[in-house]
């Protein structure tokens, strides 16, 4: 909202000197929020000339200009520039005449833009200044030609000020208004906001115009609303007044052109500008009908499903049982609260007017508003409630402003429905809002400040009784009123008081090893990001669940970017976009990991729920439970990815490249950080590297996989040919893995090392043969290490040669290596028997 | 061995002379080595005058053994002392070739970093678990009813309209990206015992365009009291609490009236600090409350015996105040650079 200091003066005291940006200060105490301030950033001379004559000179461009002498003073007098009182200026308009009175900016001035005004030299003369349009000052659209002030009713004297003049000194500030606060949209609620903020002296302009009376003969209007929206009438109050013989072309005055402009509104004609000026000044909203269009009286009733209107944008739209219409004898005349139509619309030439001021049922407002897409002024009003009873003073209102600015007279009555339900008052028990806020208020404190808002306070047994003002339909409740009884004594009085929370447990476990496992990752050299979530199709088509079982994916009703409308199922495509990025930033090795939710519906099964539970009681636990049944899963996973060289090259270092074994060492540091016992077999992947894969596991559970992508893939993502990836099941892995750890001695006696080497089909994984070997060699093996897996020369074709370290001890005695070489062939036999290994001298 | 030997004073001096020269320009250990073999080993002239007294007679055992051990003791003592000075400075050669340059050695590590984001949201989580608190997480795609419903919005308010939701596909099915942490607060009160003390930090969304200062997606904690007693005083001793523990003690913070459909009273937070560029000033940093009593009933709390209350905040304008992040689009590109400028440590 925004609100022009002088308008605003207009109804409350503002000391003189009061700056917009004292005014902001006022009112963020009560709530209302600084927006920003507006002025016409003109800044003078600018003075009242008079055209003494002209010569036009035609040009060789094919333009007319013409060349003026213009009164800028009186004559033997200096002009506000300290030059001569007449002017010589070069002017491209031409529709005006000598002795008109026009708007000159002198050398030094200032318009919008900058546009700085200087003595310039053009088609042949030194122009001294410019006569200005209403555009060029900031006034409005109009660019036709210079602004004559003949045409806006005014008259001044030569060489006086203009901009005062025409009420471009005023500046508006611009606040931000609460969903609650709908009166805010109103210089009427904003200067009784400013009044509670800083206790000035508040005059409602309710007051300042009486009622337009109901008379026998008042416009005909019916409300038929058959169809009530959740028990709601369509419309519970209705004025009209009619006003005759008006001139609808006499100029707004300039004054109200500047308001309005300044509060963001365009000026389109008098009597249009009229009923957007009350609008702002009281909060109602107004609609003007030509009374000559209308054809019968008025009712009010729900449309018909798919009854068809046409707005007075010229868009014929397709209505909803649900919108109101007003109609006249030949159907809907208007889309209630929202924007009229076209036929009955005020125009050039309309005499008589009829005058509504209606209030509309918010819900019914808001939903039109929102399916027929036209979020108006009025609608924006009637969404968040108006003051119902302020009709039949906003008609009037109305009727006034038409009669003193555009000539005519207003019928001596009206008429008006208005069956407003009564308030219903709400019981404030003494101390209630003590307890609720923290500050010891006094009863004479409570009283006050909501007799100050407009409450209506009677005494009732231990308590208050409140009837909250016509104009807060926000105000339904005991908090709501606390609340304003804290705004207005001031939120500074609230005390700071840190309240004692029962012991708590700390993070929860897996909250816990989530954050070790980021902070192991980081400490071994990768680098965290956070990527948006949202995947391509072909995206999530290539990455699924980390099991590889078939998965859906979910989809963005109304995604920010059409390419990207789903939920990714994995954290891989994120972290190749960042890869690439990075690199195209010069920044070739990127090690990189991301901790995020995925998204992973079942495939086949529908989500959500179709009705939600209703009202303010706690929904039954089996409801409850089916809103929680209709969430898709969403696992937190891990994704590492690396490229490049995990060393680069330095002095006496040569590079390591990045590949599988980093993604492999990466997986470790996780089963490291959570505690998990991890196994990597040999496993497949659509989008990695068919040799290069490995499935991880915990607990026998498929938990995640790690790899090198696909060369293909890398390429087509910008990226080189090597590119080392590892994606978890983080949950599943902190789930699966140990929560406590069973500690065993640490043995003493001297250890016996040997090494084992056997000769193995090259297909079968070194993991087989190790375990066979662990399992054979028993208890006194206590650590296995693979240190070789030889190809080549010595060995047959086909086979691999596998070379184990084997460090044995025994709990309770020195081994002797005879003890150790039974043991490690014990291993070697059940390796033999299991994967045909041979032993090898 | 041409001519039987005599062990004479002469002969053993003579013996002792050689062995000591000879330790003596041993230059290292290497050479010494030799030295010990040529004038202490079985052959040495002194090995052999040794042996030799077994051939005296009885009577000049005594004498000329003592003399030939004497300068076998001296030249041992020689010995020993020089191959202690070899090997010392044989140490210390050692020492000097292996000198390095530390400042041109190769590094295996690179330097990882946390995301900072996570890093002040985990300092977050500590302050209010050291005052109690518990943490507590919930769904990304979230039912309306958490989202919407429970919190007050009514299905025809205008905050709901207000708020730039994601709607997941079909839209009649009623799911969301969540706008807020604040179902987490309706499922912790579902879920838990009274009282209630928990902090809900996570990822949420809106349609925002993705510029300098909005982000589609981005971080919020959300903080719920519930307890018997609870005002708003204690909103905003917590809240002063907190930003004093994560800013400093020169923080201060301000509650000015708002409105937010799920509390009443609602505040604004601001926030004040000598250090913010620009100058020392309120900055907004969040919403906060009483908490409604629709919503403690639609949690099943009655609001006649508990009350409580509730904030939120944006973590990313956390970091941008704190540690002058200028442009919130650097904090989701994934340029490492931005994380790596923190490290470990936000």
């Amino acid at each position: 909202m925004r609100v022009p200091l002088s308008w605003l003066a207009e109804y409350v005291e503002l000391v003189p000197g009061t700056t917009p940006e004292d005014v902001h200060a006022a009112l963020v105490k009560v709530g209302l929020e600084e927006e920003d301030v507006h002025t016409f950033e003109l800044q003078g001379p600018i003075v009242v000339g008079e055209v003494l004559e002209f010569v036009e000179e035609p040009q060789s461009n094919g333009k007319t200009i013409r060349w003026c002498q213009v009164r800028v003073a009186p004559d033997g007098e200096q002009a506000a520039d300290g030059g001569d009182a007449v002017h010589g200026i070069v002017c491209g308009a031409r529709n005006f005449f000598v002795g008109d009175k026009v708007v000159v900016t002198l050398p030094g001035a200032v318009l919008p833009g900058p546009f700085p005004i200087a003595a310039r030299k053009t088609y042949g003369h030194v122009s001294d200044g410019m006569i200005a349009s209403a555009r060029e000052l900031g006034l409005g659209d109009e660019h036709d030609g210079i602004l004559r002030l003949s045409t806006l009713g005014l008259d001044a004297p030569v060489g006086s000020d203009a901009i005062g003049l025409l009420g471009l000194d005023d500046a508006a500030i611009e606040i931000n208004v609460t969903p609650d606060r709908g009166y805010a949209f109103s210089i009427r609620g904003v200067a009784r906001e400013y009044a509670h903020a800083t206790g000035a002296v508040f005059r409602d302009p309710v007051e300042q115009t009486p009622a337009t009376d109901v008379s026998a003969d008042g416009f005909p209007v019916v409300i038929d609303d058959r169809a009530p929206l959740r028990g709601r009438l369509a419309s519970n109050a209705f004025a009209t007044r009619i006003v005759r013989d008006l001139d609808a072309s006499k100029p707004t005055p300039a004054w109200m052109i500047a308001r309005l402009k300044l509060a963001g509104i365009r000026s389109i004609s008098v009597l249009v500008d009229i009923t957007n000026y009350v609008m702002l000044e009281l909060g109602q909203p107004i609609h003007g009908y030509d009374l000559d269009a209308l054809r019968g009286g008025i009712v009010v009733r729900r449309a018909e499903q798919g009854e068809r209107f046409t707005t007075l944008d010229g868009k014929e739209r397709t209505l909803h049982a649900e919108d109101i219409v007003v109609t006249d004898d030949r159907g809907p005349i208007g889309l209630a609260g929202v924007m009229g139509g076209a036929e009955t619309e005020m125009g050039d030439t309309t005499a008589n007017v009829l005058i509504e001021a209606a209030h509309w049922d918010p819900v019914s407002i808001a939903r039109t508003a929102r399916r027929h897409k036209l979020p108006s002024e009025a609608a924006k009003r009637y969404e968040r409630g108006i003051d119902p009873t302020i009709g039949a003073v906003a008609v009037a209102r109305v009727a006034q402003l038409m009669v003193d600015l555009a000539g005519g007279t207003a019928d001596a009555g009206g008429s008006l429905i208005q069956t407003t339900p009564a308030r219903d008052a709400i019981v404030l028990p003494d101390g209630f809002v003590s307890q609720l806020i923290g500050v010891e208020y006094t009863n004479d404190e409570v009283h006050d400040a909501l007799a100050e808002i407009g409450g209506v306070l009677t005494r009732v047994d231990g308590g208050f009784s409140v009837v909250p003002p016509a104009w807060r339909p926000d105000l339904t409740g005991r908090e709501e009123l606390a609340e304003e009884v804290a705004r207005l004594v001031g939120y500074h009085r609230i005390p700071s008081v840190l309240p004692v929370a029962p012991p708590g447990r700390g993070l929860t476990r897996s909250q816990r090893l989530r954050r070790q496992t980021a902070d192991v990752l980081a400490g071994a050299g990768s680098t965290e990001v956070l990527s948006f979530p949202f995947a391509t199709e072909a995206e999530n088509a290539r990455f699924g669940s980390v099991d590889g079982s078939p998965v859906a994916s979910v989809r963005l009703a109304n995604a920010l970017d059409q390419s990207t409308p789903y939920l990714r199922r994995s954290l891989l495509p994120g972290l190749m976009a960042a890869a690439k990025r990075n690199r195209s930033r010069g920044l070739v090795d990127v090690d990189l990991f991301e901790l995020g939710l995925v998204f992973l519906p079942e495939l086949g099964r529908d989500y959500g729920s179709a009705e939600l539970p209703v009202g303010d009681a706690k929904p039954s636990d089996e409801t409850l439970a089916a809103l929680d049944a209709g969430i898709p899963p969403q696992p937190r996973h891990l994704g590492v990815l690396l490229v490049g060289e995990r060393i680069a090259k330095q002095p006496g270092q040569a590079a390591e490249p990045v590949g599988i074994v980093d993604a492999l060492d990466a997986v470790r540091r996780v089963a490291l950080a959570t505690g998990a016992e991890l196994e990597i077999v040999q496993g497949a992947h659509q989008a990695l590297h068919p040799g290069r894969t490995a499935e991880l596991r915990v607990g026998g559970r498929v938990v995640g996989y790690a790899g090198e992508l696909l060369p293909a893939i890398a390429e087509e993502n910008d990226l080189p040919r090597v590119v080392a990836v590892a994606e978890l099941d983080l949950d599943a892995v902190i789930a699966a893995a140990d929560p406590a750890v069973e500690a065993s001695p640490i043995g003493t006696f001297p250890a016996a090392t040997q090494d084992l080497s056997v000769l193995v089909d090259a297909a079968v994984p070194a993991a087989e043969v190790a375990a066979a070997v662990r399992e054979g060699a028993g208890e006194l093996l206590e650590h296995l290490g693979l240190v070789d897996d030889y190809r080549g020369q010595g060995v047959p074709e086909g086979s691999k040669s596998l070379t184990f370290a084997l460090r044995f001890r025994a709990p309770d005695r020195t081994l002797t290596a005879a003890e150790a070489s039974e043991a490690k062939l014990a291993g070697a036999a059940l390796a033999a028997e299991r994967t045909g290994a041979a032993i090898r001298d | 061995m041409s001519e039987p030997l005599e062990i004479t004073e002469s002969a053993v001096a003579s013996a002792v002379d050689a062995a000591l020269a000879a330790i003596a320009s041993a230059g290292d250990s290497a050479a010494l080595k030799t030295v010990r073999t040529e004038h202490t080993g079985e052959k040495s002239a002194l090995a052999l005058l040794n042996a030799e007294l077994r051939n005296v007679p009885n009577d000049q055992k005594a004498a000329l053994g003592k003399l030939v051990g004497g300068a076998r003791g001296r030249v041992n003592q020689a010995f020993a002392a020089r191959e202690a000075e070899i090997l010392e400075a044989e140490a210390a050669a050692q020492l000097a070739a292996e000198a390095v340059d530390v400042t041109a050695l190769p590094s295996r590590i690179t330097a990882g970093a946390r995301h900072p984001l996570a890093l002040l949201q985990d300092r977050v989580c500590d302050v209010f678990t050291g005052m109690g608190w518990e943490i507590a997480e919930g769904p990304e795609v979230e039912s309306e009813w958490f989202n919407f419903d429970a919190l007050n919005f009514d299905a025809d308010h205008p905050a709901r309209a207000m708020q730039d939701t994601f709607f997941v596909d079909p839209p009649e099915a009623h799911l969301v990206m969540r706008t807020h942490t604040s179902p987490v607060q309706v499922r912790s009160m579902l879920d838990r015992e009274l009282p209630l003390y928990v902090l809900a930090p996570g990822r949420v969304y809106r349609t925002d365009e993705f510029d300098a200062t909005h982000l589609p997606v981005f971080m919020q904690f959300e903080g719920v009291a519930v307890d018997k007693g609870i005002t708003m005083a204690h909103l905003k001793g917590t809240l002063d609490h907190f930003v004093k523990a994560i800013f400093g003690d020169e923080a201060k913070i301000r509650l000015r009236p708002s409105f937010f459909p799920f509390t009443e009273p609602s505040a604004e937070l601001d926030f004040w600090h000598p250090t913010f560029k620009g100058g020392a000033r309120w900055i907004e940093w969040g919403g906060c409350g009483m908490m409604h009593p629709n919503v403690l009933r639609a949690a099943g709390i009655d609001p006649e015996v508990y009350t409580g209350f509730a904030f939120g905040m944006g973590v990313e304008r956390g970091l941008m105040l704190r540690n002058d992040v200028q442009d919130m689009r650097e904090m989701v590109e994934g340029d490492v650079r931005f994380s790596q400028q923190f490290g470990m440590v936000v």
